[in-house]
C-alpha cells in the first residue's frame, strides 16, 4: 500500500487512545528508564516488543542502537557498563531474541556486570501454550542472572523496574532480566516511580566488621613477605584510588588478575604484573612464597591458584575482602574474611593504619623485594622479535606506545591475543581494559568496542581480536557504519585458533584437531564491503605505520588484518593441574 | 553429616524453583525438601535436608542467602531443634497379620486411617529416624506403598526463626 509522506508523518505522530489518560506499559517502561538515567539502549525489535518500540519511537531522550544480532545487543550494553560504571540496558524480543541473548547475559553474569535486559514475552493468556516465539525466559535465564522478573500485571511494572536497577547495581553487581508479556506492554496503569526501594530479603553489607579489620591491620603490620592480590571487584567497586593509597603507604608488592588490570598502575615499580595461568613469573612466585596475602575484590579463580593442593602447601595467612560472602572460603580457606564494600573497607583499613603510625618491618620488606627482584630477572615476557615475521607481542607493544598518552579503551576477544594484550599493554587506569574473563566468550570484542564508543565518543577505542573471534559477531560492522562508530579493529591473524592449538601442541601430541582456520575471507575487502577502511599488514616494518594511519583516521572504522607468526605461544604458562610455581617459560623449556 | 536447613523466603511465584535450581546447578544434594506458607502469607518457609562436608554446607548456606527472595537462613543442626515428618504407609493386612500390624502401629503411635479386607493405611508422624525404624520393624514384603512429606524442622525454645 502506497502512503504519501504526509500520511506517514501523520501515522507516526498519531497518539495512542490512552494518551490523555494513563500511560500504557511501554510508556511506563520508557519513563522508568528515563528516571533511572538511561540514555542508551541496544536492541533488536520483534513481535513481542512492538509496543515498546513504538513508545521508544515517540521520544528522543533515549537513543536506541539497532544491532544485527541480539547477542551483540547484550554485549554492547555490557561493554558500555564496564567502561562507564552505569547499568547497561538491552532490549530483545521473545523466543529466539532471548535465546540469542543468553550468551551475552551469561558473559555479564560471570564477570558481575550491572545490566538490565528487557525481554518481550508472548501475551499472558498464551504463556505455556507453545505460542509463536515463546520460550521460558525466566527458566532459561535463571542460572545466569542475579535475578529475573516476569511482569504479569502492568501495575507491578514500575516497582519491578525500580527493583531491577537496584539489584543490578548494588552488592555484587549482575544482570537482571525483566520479561514483559506483550499484553502487559499495552495495558494501562497510573504511573508512579518510587523514589526508593526497600527489600527485606536483600540488604547487601557495605561496612566491614570492625573487629576483623582490626585483626587484618595487625597482620599487615606484622608481615615479612606480604602481597596484595586484587581483582575485578576493585574496579566494580570504584576503589582504585584507595587501593593505590594503601599499597603505596605499606610499600607492598601488588598484582592484578586479568579482570583487575588497571586498578593499580602497570608502570608502578610496586606492580608485579598479572598473575595466574599466563601471569608473570614474579607475580606467581610471590603468590606462592608470601606469608601474608591481602586479597581484595578477587575470588581465587582456578586460572589464578593453579592446583589447589599445591596452592595450600604454603602456610600464608590470608585476609580476604569481598562484597559477596559466597566468594569467601569457596576454593581456598582464608583466615580473616571481611565482607563489605571494597571501597569502604579499604578506607577503614587506611584510617586505622594512619592512626597506628606503626609500619611493617622495613628490613624484612627490603629482603622480600630483593627476592622479588631476583624473580624479575627471569624477564619472563621476553620474546624474540623478528624483521621477517610479525610477532603478536610486538603489535601490542606498538599499539601501547602509540595510544598511551590518550584516553584509550582496549577491548579484547578470547584467546592468545587476549593474553598478549593483557601482558603487553600497560593499563594505568581502571575501566580501560574490557574483556570477558569469567565466561571467556569469543565474539565480544567488536560489540564491546561499539558500546564503549557510545559512552566515550572522544576516546580512542581499540578492539584487539583474532581471526576466529572476530567472525563470531562480524555482522556488527554494519551497526558500526550506521552509527558511525569509529573503532579500530586490530585482528592478530595467525590462521589458527591459537589458544586451542597451543594446548594441542603441549598436551595432545600436536594433533591440531580443527584449530586451523581455513577459508578465511579477504578481510580488507570485507571491511570495505561494510563501508569501512581495511588494511592488511604482513611485514613487521609496516606495523607501526599501519597503526598510525588507523589512529589518524579518527572518524572511520578501521579493520587491520595483521598476519602474525602462526606458531607463537603465550608464555609463561601454568598447565592445567600444575602448581603456580610450575610455570613453563618459553619454547626453550619444551 | 546430615544438616537440616530452614529458609524463610518471600512467597513469590518461582521462589521454590530458584532454590531447587540452585541445588541442582551447583551439584548440592537434596535428601528432602518441604515448603509452605507461614502465618504471614507474604512469607514461605522451607526445610531442606542435605548431607555433605562442612565446607559444602557453608557454601550452600551462603548461596541460599544470595538468592534475592531469601530473607533468612538457619542451619537448625547447629543448635537444639526438633523435627517432624509425616508418612502414610499402605500395608498388606490379611487374616492373622492384621492383629500384628495393628499392634505395630500402636507401638509407634501411628493411626490407621484406611481399612479394607486386605490392607491398612497407617499415618505416622515423628522424626525421620522413627519413620525409618517403622519401615524396618514391619515385614518388608508387607509394604504396598509409602509416601512421605519430608522433614520439617523448628528450633527449640528461644531459637526462633522470624523476619
Amino acid at each position: 500500500m502506497d502512503m504519501s509522506a504526509a500520511e506517514i508523518k501523520r501515522a507516526a505522530t498519531a497518539q495512542p487512545q490512552t494518551s490523555n489518560q494513563e500511560p500504557n506499559g511501554s510508556e511506563i517502561l520508557v519513563r522508568c528508564l528515563l528516571a533511572e538515567g538511561v540514555r542508551h539502549i541496544w536492541g533488536y525489535p520483534g513481535g513481542a516488543v512492538l509496543y515498546i518500540y513504538d513508545a521508544l519511537y515517540k521520544q528522543d531522550r533515549i537513543e536506541h542502537v539497532l544491532v544485527r544480532h541480539e547477542q551483540a545487543a547484550v554485549h554492547a550494553a555490557d561493554g558500555y557498563a564496564r567502561a562507564s560504571g552505569d547499568v547497561g540496558v538491552a532490549l530483545v524480543t521473545s523466543g529466539p531474541g532471548v535465546t540469542n541473548a543468553v550468551t551475552g547475559i551469561a558473559t555479564a553474569y560471570m564477570d558481575s556486570i550491572p545490566m538490565v535486559i528487557i525481554t518481550g514475552q508472548v501475551p499472558t493468556h498464551a504463556i505455556g501454550l507453545d505460542a509463536f516465539q515463546e520460550c521460558d525466559t525466566v527458566g532459561i535465564t535463571r542460572p545466569i542472572v542475579k535475578h529475573n522478573f516476569l511482569v504479569k500485571d502492568v501495575r507491578d511494572l514500575a516497582l519491578v523496574v525500580k527493583k531491577a536497577f537496584h539489584i543490578a547495581r548494588t552488592g555484587r553487581p549482575g544482570p537482571v532480566v525483566i520479561d514483559i508479556p506483550k499484553d502487559v506492554s499495552l495495558k494501562t496503569a497510573p504511573f508512579h516511580y518510587p523514589s526508593s526501594v526497600e527489600m527485606r530479603s536483600y540488604n547487601p553489607v557495605r561496612k566491614g566488621h570492625g573487629g576483623q579489620i582490626r585483626k587484618a591491620v595487625q597482620l599487615l603490620l606484622a608481615a615479612r613477605r606480604p602481597y596484595v592480590y586484587t581483582g575485578g571487584g576493585v574496579i566494580l567497586g570504584n576503589a582504585s584510588a584507595e587501593l593505590r593509597e594503601l599499597v603505596r603507604l605499606l610499600g607492598f608488592p601488588c598484582t592484578n588478575t586479568l579482570m583487575g588490570l588497571g586498578a593499580f598502575p602497570a608502570s608502578d615499580p610496586q606492580f608485579l604484573g598479572m598473575l595466574g595461568m599466563h601471569g608473570t613469573y614474579e607475580a606467581n612466585m610471590s603468590m606462592q612464597h608470601c606469608d601474608l596475602l591481602l586479597a581484595v575484590g578477587a575470588r581465587f579463580d582456578d586460572r589464578v591458584i593453579g592446583n589447589p593442593k599445591h596452592f595450600a602447601q604454603n602456610e600464608r595467612k590470608i585476609v580476604h575482602v569481598d562484597i559477596d560472602p559466597s566468594s569467601i572460603s569457596k576454593r581456598v580457606k582464608v583466615d580473616i574474611p571481611i565482607v563489605g564494600d571494597v571501597k569502604e573497607v579499604l578506607q577503614e583499613l587506611l584510617a586505622q593504619l594512619k592512626e597506628q603510625q606503626a609500619r611493617p618491618d622495613a628490613d624484612a620488606l627490603a629482603t622480600w623485594w630483593k627476592q622479588i627482584g631476583e624473580w624479575r630477572k627471569r624477564d619472563c615476557l621476553a620474546y624474540r622479535n623478528s624483521a621477517d615475521v610479525i610477532k603478536p607481542q610486538y603489535v601490542i607493544e606498538t599499539l601501547y606506545r602509540l595510544t598511551k598518552d590518550r584516553e584509550t579503551y582496549v577491548t579484547s576477544d578470547v584467546g592468545q591475543h587476549q593474553m598478549w594484550a593483557a601482558q603487553f599493554y600497560k593499563f594505568e587506569e581502571p575501566r580501560r581494559w574490557i574483556n570477558s574473563g569469567g565466561l571467556g566468550t569469543m565474539g565480544v570484542g567488536l560489540p564491546y568496542a561499539m558500546g564503549i564508543k557510545l559512552a566515550k565518543p572522544h576516546a580512542e577505542v581499540v578492539c584487539v581480536t583474532g581471526e576466529g573471534s572476530i567472525q563470531m559477531c562480524l555482522q556488527e560492522l554494519s551497526t558500526c557504519l550506521q552509527y558511525k562508530t569509529a573503532v579500530k579493529v586490530v585482528s592478530l591473524n595467525n590462521r589458527y585458533l591459537g589458544m586451542v592449538r597451543q594446548w594441542q601442541q603441549l598436551d595432545y601430541g600436536g594433533r591440531y584437531a580443527h584449530s586451523y582456520m581455513d577459508a578465511l575471507p579477504d578481510f580488507v575487502k570485507l571491511a570495505e564491503a561494510y563501508g569501512h577502511v581495511g588494511m592488511m599488514v604482513e611485514k613487521p616494518a609496516d606495523v607501526e605505520p599501519a597503526l598510525r594511519e588507523a589512529l589518524r583516521l579518527s572518524d572511520r572504522t578501521v579493520f587491520l588484518d595483521v598476519r602474525t607468526d602462526p606458531l607463537e605461544n603465550v608464555w609463561p604458562m601454568v598447565k592445567a593441574g600444575q602448581g603456580i610455581t610450575e610455570m613453563l617459560l618459553g619454547s626453550e623449556e619444551l | 553429616m546430615k544438616h537440616i536447613i530452614a529458609v524463610l523466603l518471600e512467597n513469590e511465584p518461582g521462589a521454590l524453583s530458584r532454590v531447587v535450581a540452585l541445588f541442582s546447578a551447583r551439584g548440592y544434594n537434596i535428601e528432602s525438601l518441604t515448603v509452605a506458607t507461614t502465618e504471614d502469607p507474604s512469607l514461605s518457609r522451607m526445610t531442606i535436608v542435605t548431607t555433605g562436608p562442612d565446607e559444602v554446607i557453608e557454601q550452600i548456606t551462603k548461596h541460599l542467602n544470595r538468592l534475592i527472595e531469601v530473607v533468612k537462613v538457619v542451619d537448625l543442626t547447629e543448635g537444639s531443634f526438633t523435627e517432624r515428618e509425616l508418612m502414610l504407609v499402605k500395608v498388606r493386612a490379611v487374616g492373622k497379620e492384621r492383629d500384628e500390624m495393628k499392634r505395630m502401629a500402636d507401638i509407634f503411635r501411628g493411626r490407621v486411617i484406611d481399612v479394607t479386607e486386605k490392607s491398612y493405611t497407617i499415618e505416622l508422624t515423628g522424626d525421620a529416624a522413627k519413620l525409618d525404624a517403622f519401615l524396618v520393624a514391619i515385614e518388608r514384603g508387607a509394604i504396598l506403598e509409602t509416601v512421605r512429606t519430608g522433614t520439617s524442622g523448628i528450633g527449640r525454645g528461644e531459637r526462633i526463626l522470624r523476619v
